[in-house]
């Protein structure tokens, strides 16, 4: 029996294959799945903002690219993953509304994809597959055991990265 | 120092807060009715401290398809405001509105009901605003409108970071309507704000 947990915004979890980890509607969020096909561990966290240094409060480190990625790697280390053998696949950053003067806040989506590349990117963690960007929700399904990112989107068919 | 506290006991306030909602989301509602001339049903607000990770689910479920209209609200009070309709609301109201009866549910909205859903959010969030403008005596603008039909949880999740650049909560007022359509109208005022809506009122 395959349990499949759900992770919320600003929000973290680790599982182990064959269980999988989900994030229904994400927007302009962007969902962050590592794993590592040897142990079976898998994470998945849900940001919200780019970067934790150009915030005021930022007391909860699951909001940011940058601090939630640190986060995730220590707890999936923990739990058994060594950091050099982690695989990344990211989706969502969209933008939902389009206004005529972008402001940052608008451009918030592509900001957080940005972000988390570099990190990615910064801890040598390879990004696999990406389905980013554009004006949908996404709502994805992680599964550790394969690597498998799947992905639902309205009046879309379902795709798997 | 903000007058509510995240993570305190705010009552008092949030008492004042849904008697604010209720006021705005009165004259929105009755502007929504003389519209489609049929009644609409408002249910008392609520004021609603969020953490980030409950918010996708909080109105409506995630994944349930919703059309929701965004404005950012600028002038003395800052933020943003949401009307947010029930998919089959969505359509209802705008074959009343385009005189379509037929109108398939399923069927994507035209450019043409597009534009006019927006001019329907403008209409009903201004019609808010305005009631709040004139029990506060403060300036409340909205911005243009801009629209999306997704799932709820992607649309909620931009009102949540544009607070979550503040706050590790969200909060915010939550007025549900029912009966001719179903949707919620959703203030977002900026921490900022919601002390001016108190000192205007000598609260």
């Amino acid at each position: 029996m395959v349990e499949i947990e759900k992770v919320g915004m600003a929000d973290l979890k680790i599982c182990k294959a064959p269980n999988a980890l989900t994030t229904l509607g994400l927007g302009s969020c962007v969902g962050i799945c590592l794993w590592d096909t040897a142990s079976g561990i898998g994470g998945l966290a849900h940001i919200m903002l780019p970067d934790s240094k150009k915030i005021k409060n930022n007391s909860n480190i699951y909001k940011f690219a940058d601090t939630a990625i640190d986060e995730l790697i220590k707890q999936m280390v923990i739990k058994g993953a060594p950091k050099s053998r982690l695989k990344a696949k990211i989706a969502g950053g969209a933008q939902m509304f389009a206004f005529q003067n972008q402001n940052e806040a608008m451009r918030v989506g592509t900001l957080n994809v940005e972000a988390v590349r570099k990190k990615l990117m910064k801890e040598g963690i390879p990004i696999i597959a990406q389905d980013t960007g554009g004006s949908h929700g996404r709502t994805i399904e992680f599964y550790p055991q394969t690597g498998k990112l799947v992905i639902r989107s309205i009046g879309q068919p379902e795709k798997t990265i | 120092m903000s007058r509510i506290d995240l993570n305190g006991e705010n009552e008092e306030y949030f008492d004042v807060l849904k008697e604010i909602g209720n006021i705005g989301a009165g004259n929105a509602t009755s502007a929504l009715a003389r519209m489609l001339g049929q009644k609409v049903v408002v249910h008392v607000p609520k004021v609603r401290l969020l953490d980030f990770k409950d918010v996708g689910g909080a109105i409506g479920g995630e994944e349930q398809i919703m059309a929701g209209i965004y404005l950012q609200v600028e002038g003395d009070v800052t933020g943003s405001m949401m009307f947010l309709l029930k998919k089959e609301s969505a359509s209802h109201l705008v074959s009343v509105l385009l005189d379509n009866p037929g109108r398939d549910e399923e069927e994507e909205l035209s450019e043409m009901e597009i534009s006019a859903l927006k001019e329907i959010g403008n209409i009903i969030v201004s019609s808010y605003l305005n009631a709040i403008a004139t029990l506060t005596n403060l300036k409340i603008y909205p911005s243009v409108p801009s629209l999306c039909v997704d799932m709820a949880g992607a649309i909620l999740s931009v009102p949540a970071i544009e607070f979550g650049m503040m706050c590790d909560k969200l909060l915010l007022i939550e007025t549900h309507f029912l009966d001719a359509v179903e949707g919620y109208l959703i203030l977002v005022p900026d921490i900022d704000s919601y002390d001016k809506i108190f000192e205007s009122i000598g609260v």
